[in-house]
């Protein structure tokens, strides 16, 4: 039976690491760190895990401390948010190049400066050519469900990449929503034990880690890390995913495709907004307006041709993006751009900037975009291709 | 009311505001509900105005930022009727509760609400003091908004404040804030 519950986002995936029980997880204590850790070092401490929690003085030495962890051949997670994750992204190499399948929980928020520690997307999208494994939530139980999967793709024999699996801050982190645990058994039988591979602690089969590798070989270490995140990624995660309903009920796959069937509009957004952009879409559908949304999954790796397929015949497409990469266009709406140009006929695609330090994602910002698209589809004109919205005057 | 129920809490922090609305979305999980309970998060300082957010559904709750056009309107804190603006986007047929110890006629002068929008006070203050012996309101406005709502039972919410306030505080305060909650669903006057 799953338990019902009203909690956090935070405590959702805190909850998900407790049932997964890792070897090893290091975490840098205070701000920009979240409750969800606060959470998972109160089962530590009241013995409800096993996990040997290393607390070290920044995040680099979070990420560092992982990285020692997961090669020593422990099952590791952790979670970070914002400018921590930002102070990772050297170590983040080092995780994905040497193969780890730590998994990592990050409660997206901006970066500074101004400072500010509410929701966007600048961090994960930092992160985004690191060789991470990405997953992203729309809610609470989303990113409880993507964590139980994260292990099962990051450890699976055809990856062995470190996975991170993202939400909204405060929206989700730190709202109380409905949620469905699912069984402890049934989640440790799901998530099932780890065997590292080439574990430093083998000591009677020595191994070198982190050698120096020069123009020699270097080049061939990246080729075998773009293979794999090119042709194995995608499978893996759509195999988990089906197993991960068969136990759950709740389907998931490389995005969600919402009333697309036959629409000739669409909104692409991730996480939290693309659920009030939902409702919206609805409204639209009500009058008559052939409306969808695409909602993005997994975005590392990319599922560019099931992305080109799914929005291949529209008109008219709008890609909203809760950052930005200043001088060019958001990091989603590139990636869609990049999915569609290789067919024939294609939908006309605007992008849109949304939500940064946390600004509200209100539903007549969707509404706003959606008349502007179905001013497109009309007209075939697009007057502006990248646009912030919801500026303040 | 409608499929899916949004109420907007007026308060001030430090007076449990955030922690009302986390109680009555536990206490609202009955009967397969989807709930939401949320803050709007800025920097967290005593006596500063503050709002916190509700949703309950029967479908799922996919709407996720603040509540613009809530049904019900809690008011934890009656001083912030002369700075803040609680009938903002009210639904034509919203529901305003205040705690005050004034006559609920002359906070419905006040408040100036249209044709359908009802008007309940309670003086959830003064309840607090008596069954708890600390100026917490927030246990009576919890039920009173059950009560004014029907969103849960009486005896459902009791139970629901037993298991939140049975994690962190001693019996004694427990059974102080059952009968003050118990106090705030009796004592509303409609105005």
């Amino acid at each position: 039976m799953a338990r019902v519950m009203a909690v956090t986002g935070n405590e959702a995936v805190a909850e998900a690491f407790r049932q997964i029980n890792p070897d090893v997880c290091a975490a840098y204590p205070i701000t920009p760190q979240t409750e969800l850790m606060q959470r998972f070092a109160a089962f530590a401490a009241n013995g409800k895990v096993d996990t040997e929690i290393i607390l070290v003085e920044s995040e680099h030495s979070a990420m560092s401390a992982c990285i020692g962890a997961a090669t020593a051949g422990g099952r590791v997670a952790t979670a970070t948010c914002g400018p921590g994750l930002a102070l990772m992204w050297e170590m983040l190499f080092v995780a994905s190049g040497m193969r780890l399948p730590i998994v990592m929980a990050v409660v997206n928020r901006s970066l500074s400066a101004p400072i500010n520690i509410h929701c966007d997307h600048a961090d994960a999208m930092g992160a985004r050519d690191s060789g991470w494994v990405q997953l992203w939530s729309e809610n609470a139980q989303e990113a409880y469900d993507n964590t139980i999967q994260a292990f099962r793709i990051a450890e699976h024999v055809d990856v062995r990449l470190p996975a991170l699996v993202c939400m909204d801050g405060f929206i989700i982190g730190h709202s109380i929503t409905r949620i469905e645990f699912l069984e402890d058994e049934l989640v440790k039988g799901f998530t099932g034990e780890y065997t590292p591979l080439n574990p430093l602690l083998d000591i009677d089969n020595p191994k070198s880690f982190g050698p120096l590798v020069l123009t020699d070989q270097y080049h061939e270490y990246k080729y075998a890390q773009h293979e794999v995140m090119w042709t194995k990624v995608r499978d893996v995660v759509l195999g988990v995913a089906a197993e991960f309903e068969k136990v759950s009920g709740r389907r998931y796959g490389l995005f969600e495709s919402y009333r697309l069937d036959d629409a000739e509009i669409a909104l692409v957004i991730l996480n939290s907004a693309a659920g009030t952009a939902k409702d919206v879409v609805d409204s639209f559908r009500e009058r008559g307006v052939k409306a969808g949304l695409l909602k993005p999954r997994l975005f590392r790796p990319f599922p560019y041709a099931e992305v080109a397929q799914a929005l291949g015949g529209l008109k008219a497409v709008a890609v909203l993006d809760r950052a930005d990469s200043f001088g060019g266009y958001g990091p989603v709406f590139t990636e869609v751009c990049s999915a569609l140009y290789p067919l024939a006929k294609r939908p006309a695609v605007i992008n849109k900037i949304y939500g940064l330090g946390g600004r509200d994602f209100l539903p007549q910002h969707a509404e706003r975009v959606l008349k502007e698209l179905e001013e497109i589809a009309q007209t075939g004109r697009v007057s502006v291709i990248k646009e912030y919205i919801g500026v303040r005057e | 009311m409608g499929e899916t129920v949004e109420i907007r809490w007026h308060g001030r922090g430090g007076q449990g505001t955030v922690t009302a609305a986390k109680v009555l979305a536990d206490a609202c999980l009955s009967g397969g509900r989807y709930v939401q309970a949320f803050p709007e998060y800025g920097p967290e300082r005593a006596g500063a105005p503050l709002r916190a957010y509700n949703r309950i559904g029967v479908k799922e709750v996919r709407m996720h930022c603040p509540v613009l056009n809530p049904q019900v309107v809690s008011v934890v804190d009656a001083s912030l009727l002369d700075t803040v603006d609680v009938t903002e986007g009210a639904t034509d047929d919203a529901v305003f509760l205040v705690n005050t110890a004034k006559d609920p006629q002359e906070i419905r002068e006040k408040l100036k609400p249209k044709p359908g929008q009802k008007v309940f006070t309670v003086d959830a203050t003064r309840i607090a003091l008596e069954a708890i012996g600390r100026p917490f309101p927030n246990s009576p406005m919890l039920g009173a908004v059950c009560r004014v709502t029907g969103l849960v039972s009486l005896e459902h919410l009791l139970e629901d404040v037993r298991k939140s306030f049975g994690k962190k505080f001693a019996q004694k305060i427990i059974e102080g804030n059952l009968e003050a909650t118990r106090r705030g669903y009796e004592e509303v006057k409609e105005g």
